[in-house]
């Protein structure tokens, strides 16, 4: 029997209701103890739909009012994701009302798992794409709402259960290692992400390192095209 | 800051992040013309690499000089990934990886 696209994705989507559960309900719990009302993380978390310019924007709303610096800061933080619609150019090839979907849904971990997803032939693979978008999109929602709204009743945590992320984005990670023919593009990424992280901090090293790809892929392109 | 100062922060955030995600869509995929090869090229190349830039990002505050030397993250990242090598199971690759984690964190010692 074909597998619906829905039952597709809820499975694919499923590592990520772990992971944005606990990093949401984190999210929730951080605004709450900085004083903001039950309301504000799900908000933030619908409109804004980005974990790190989140947390970015929760300090600053805490001073004064200032429209460009967080323009400017929205665009510095959240740049990574240019690159993520860059590499979906391909993928999400559908011009109906659902592109808005999947472009405005288009997180760390969306663009992961979308990336890597196989689809089974005979399911509509943007119909996966989108579902994939909005599920993730719901889990995000609903755990900084329950941050929000539980704040100092969920002070008991468990510690390390934070790590689901970065399991899933190891297996994401190898998953693309052993389908991809040639591994200079992954290995690029881990010296230079990790050089970059050691030589210019916490604050700016994915910009760098993204740049240092795109100057890395444009030297190989202009060296093909001279062979 | 007021009420409607806040939510104008937030708008405009919002705004700008919805803003880095569409703008490749703006400016390569218009109806009609075909993407730029250069930026095709890019977006078969980046991928990989970004995958591994997430893997680091997420151990970004990991301490290297702390007195756990970031062994315990090291050491759940490699079980992750030989699980996942060995039975390709998503679930069991997350399941044994961070709890493994959570037992390394919380162990006595």
């Amino acid at each position: 029997m074909p597998r619906s696209a829905f039952n597709v994705a809820w499975h694919a989507s499923l590592p990520v209701l772990f992971g944005y559960l606990i990093l949401g309900l984190g999210y929730g719990l951080y605004m709450h103890n900085l004083g903001f009302a039950w309301w504000y993380p799900p908000l933030m978390a619908a409109t804004i739909y980005g974990g790190s310019v989140e947390f970015v924007i929760a300090t600053m709303l805490t001073q004064h009012f200032n429209p460009l610096t967080v323009l400017l800061i929205t665009f510095v933080v959240g740049f990574r994701q240019f690159f993520y619609a860059v590499s979906m150019l391909n993928r999400y090839d559908s011009g109906d009302w659902r592109q808005w979907l999947r472009i405005y849904g288009l997180s760390d971990e969306t663009f992961a798992v979308n990336y890597t997803l196989h689809v089974p032939t005979g399911v509509n693979r943007q119909t996966v794409y989108t579902w994939v978008t909005v599920l993730d999109y719901g889990y995000w929602i609903s755990g900084a709402l329950f941050g929000g709204c539980l704040g100092q009743a969920l002070a008991l945590q468990i510690p390390g259960l934070e790590f689901v992320m970065t399991a899933l984005f190891i297996v994401l990670c190898l998953d693309q290692w052993q389908r991809e023919s040639d591994h200079l593009s992954t290995l690029s990424g881990l010296v230079l992400t990790a050089l970059t992280l050691w030589l210019v901090g916490k604050t700016y090293f994915l910009l760098v390192t993204l740049l240092l790809l795109v100057l890395e892929y444009s030297w190989l392109d202009w060296r093909r095209r001279q062979s | 800051m007021i009420l409607w100062q806040r939510l104008a922060t937030i708008g405009l955030a919002a705004m700008a992040n919805f803003l880095t995600r569409v703008l490749p869509f703006w400016l390569f995929k218009r109806p009609g013309s075909q993407t730029p090869p250069f930026i095709q090229g890019l977006g078969d190349f980046l991928p990989g690499a970004i995958m591994a830039m997430l893997v680091i990002y997420c151990l970004r505050d990991v301490n290297w000089t702390g007195p756990s030397h970031g062994l315990p993250e090291l050491a759940a990242a490699f079980i992750t990934a030989g699980v996942h090598l060995k039975w390709h199971q998503t679930f069991l690759s997350l399941l044994l990886g961070t709890g493994s984690y959570m037992l390394f964190i919380n162990w006595p010692f």
